[in-house]
């Protein structure tokens, strides 16, 4: 059982820390991404960069044709994982509760089933993801410790936070205390590793289009 | 009454009949999670018992644990076994007062010492030397202290007394603190809740009596077999909340078809107590039933824990501000390391001397 005064610091101090963190990093990061100094360039543009820019926003979320099936695989697991992610995080009624708290305004939750599956689904994708990561030589080549911290501190509050929703194993309080703490822990590492591509990964695409677009490289 | 007569004795003097009393019996060892067979010791033992004194001692508090316990669905066979026990000090209830009342606090700690309860509601103040609560001129740290010497077991009834209740709420002005944190060598019950339900009072003292022991408790020092599951888990609103069915308003759609009240602020997932199974006003319900979701009063610091309407999935602080300030903070250390950086290659420019024939 959780000590109450230390469910009351998840609940308060603790969870400012990571708001803090996490607006402060990611707006940091974002904010020196686009000030980033860059070099003029003096060639003369060979196109436009807006529409490029956004054609590859469009173009980028979709298979690549050439793909085989394990790159498939990473392709459809990754939509489960982000589009489970997404459901779980805006639509479950208790996160909403928490965002409305926070941001001061609220939207309507799904049914509480339909969360479920989204939970469930991104989990298992995200299980497919790792043995996929271990098991391809390729890819296991590839992966440094980052991606595995990126993987679990992802993971762990999907799993709590479904302990949670069922009452499994524990109290009401050790396993909210549990939740909460590792979204803190979540909110604290996304800003300073490659989970920072929550927001960075559009204006990413973005620029690459932009850059092709200069120079006239895009279809 | 007759100090030494047995409880059997009295209870029969009272009109209490044998069948009444052996179903009382019954509903306190199925309260108290013991198996059906110890009916009959728990009978027995109730039967031959003398009244214990108990020494009743109120500090800082606000007598409603004493009106839950002795305005409790009167009268019962709970009030009557409340009246059984030699209450031999009690502000509220004892006829003496000033001196008299003091004197008889004295005698009964002497008469009994060693073998009384010492019941305690409120909490006490530490601050100032504790001058901030006092009764006959002496404070309830010197009171506690002195009539704890003696005790057989302290009983903390009520949040103050358990865990310092709202007199410990922050900024705690009187610097209070629970029964627990001033008494160290004595076995202590607490019983928390604002106020308590009474039956785990009656259900204490028949297991003292019953068995010369105190019950099984947890962490915190409550009786395991009232404390040992949260309401949450008892509610019978629960399927609601398994089917995320919610009451968004108290008198909305979802208020009048009786689903879950988590979003109103329900503090039962994280309440241990037993309101939800042995009810309030005998047996006719409990705060949930009312319409009105769990304040957790029975729960440590339970005033602090945010607002009684925030729900438990909701920030009892202010992120907001705090998320305005961390993300100005980070634009403004990104402008400053992009004008540093710009000023860099500036210098870096400047300083650049082009090669001449000369170098060559």
């Amino acid at each position: 059982m959780i000590p109450e005064s230390f469910f009351f610091w998840v609940r308060g101090t603790g969870f400012q820390i990571a708001v803090a963190l996490f607006v402060g990093g990611m707006v940091f990061r974002m904010a020196a991404l686009a000030l980033m100094a860059r070099r003029k360039s003096l060639a003369e543009p060979r196109g436009s960069e807006w529409g490029p820019g956004l054609r590859m926003i469009w173009r980028r979320s979709f298979v690549l044709p050439q793909l085989g099936f394990r790159g498939k695989l990473t392709f459809v697991s990754g939509y489960l994982f982000h589009l489970g992610l997404l459901l779980v995080v805006l639509f479950l009624s208790q996160h909403i509760l928490l965002l409305r708290s926070v941001l001061g305004f609220g939207w309507p939750s799904l049914p509480r089933g339909v969360i479920d599956v989204a939970a469930v689904l991104a989990m298992a994708a995200l299980v497919v993801l790792l043995v996929h990561r271990v098991t391809d030589p390729v890819k296991r080549l590839l992966s440094d410790f980052q991606d595995y911290l990126s993987w679990t501190v992802t993971c762990l509050p999907l799993l709590t936070g479904f302990l949670l929703s069922r009452n499994a194993g524990f109290d009401y309080r050790t396993l909210l205390t549990v939740h909460l703490l590792t979204v803190e822990l979540l909110l604290v590492v996304m800003p300073f590793t490659k989970l920072a591509h929550m927001f960075s990964t559009f204006g990413a695409r973005w620029y690459n289009g932009a850059i092709a677009g200069l120079k006239g490289v895009l279809p | 009454m007759i100090p030494n007569e047995s409880l059997g004795t009295l209870l029969a003097q009272r009109g209490v009949s044998r069948r009444a009393f052996l179903k009382f019996c019954t509903a306190i060892t199925s309260l108290l999670a013991l198996p059906p067979q110890a009916v009959h010791a728990v009978a027995a033992a109730l039967e031959k018992a003398r009244r214990p004194s108990v020494i009743w001692l109120s500090f800082q508090e606000c007598t409603g644990c004493t009106e839950s316990l002795t305005r409790s669905y009167s009268p019962t066979l709970e009030t009557l076994i409340f009246d059984m026990i030699s209450l031999d000090y009690h502000h509220t209830l004892q006829a003496a007062s000033g001196t008299h009342a003091e004197k008889s606090r004295e005698e009964a700690m002497k008469a009994s010492f060693g073998k009384y309860l010492l019941v305690v509601d409120g909490s006490v103040p530490l601050r100032d030397g504790g001058i901030y609560s006092t009764i006959a001129g002496r404070t309830n740290l010197d009171i506690l202290q002195e009539s704890a010497k003696g005790a057989a077991a302290i009983v903390s009834v009520g949040t103050c007394a358990s865990f310092g209740g709202l007199p410990k709420a922050r900024p705690n002005p009187s610097g209070a603190v629970p029964v627990s944190e001033v008494i160290r060598d004595k076995p202590i019950v607490t019983v928390p809740g604002c106020p308590p339900i009474p039956a785990v009072i009656t259900g204490v003292l028949a297991h003292y009596l019953t068995f010369g022991e105190l019950p099984a408790l947890d962490r915190l020092g409550r009786p395991v077999s009232f404390y040992g599951e949260t309401i949450h888990d008892r509610c019978y609103r629960r399927p609601f909340y398994d089917r995320g069915k919610f009451a968004k308003t108290f008198d909305d759609e979802g208020a009048r078809a009786g689903w879950c009240l988590y979003e109103l602020g329900c503090k039962g997932p994280t309440t241990r107590n037993s309101c939800a199974t042995t009810k309030w006003n005998g047996g006719i319900g409990f705060p949930i039933e009312a319409g009105h979701g769990c304040l957790g009063c029975s729960e440590p610091d339970f005033w602090d824990a945010g607002s009684f309407y925030t729900p438990l999935a909701a920030a009892t602080v202010d992120v907001t501000t705090v998320a305005e300030a961390a993300a100005a903070i980070g634009a403004g250390a990104a402008v400053a390391m992009s004008v540093a950086d710009e000023a860099k290659r500036r210098a870096a420019r400047k300083a650049h001397e082009k090669m001449t024939v000369k170098d060559l």
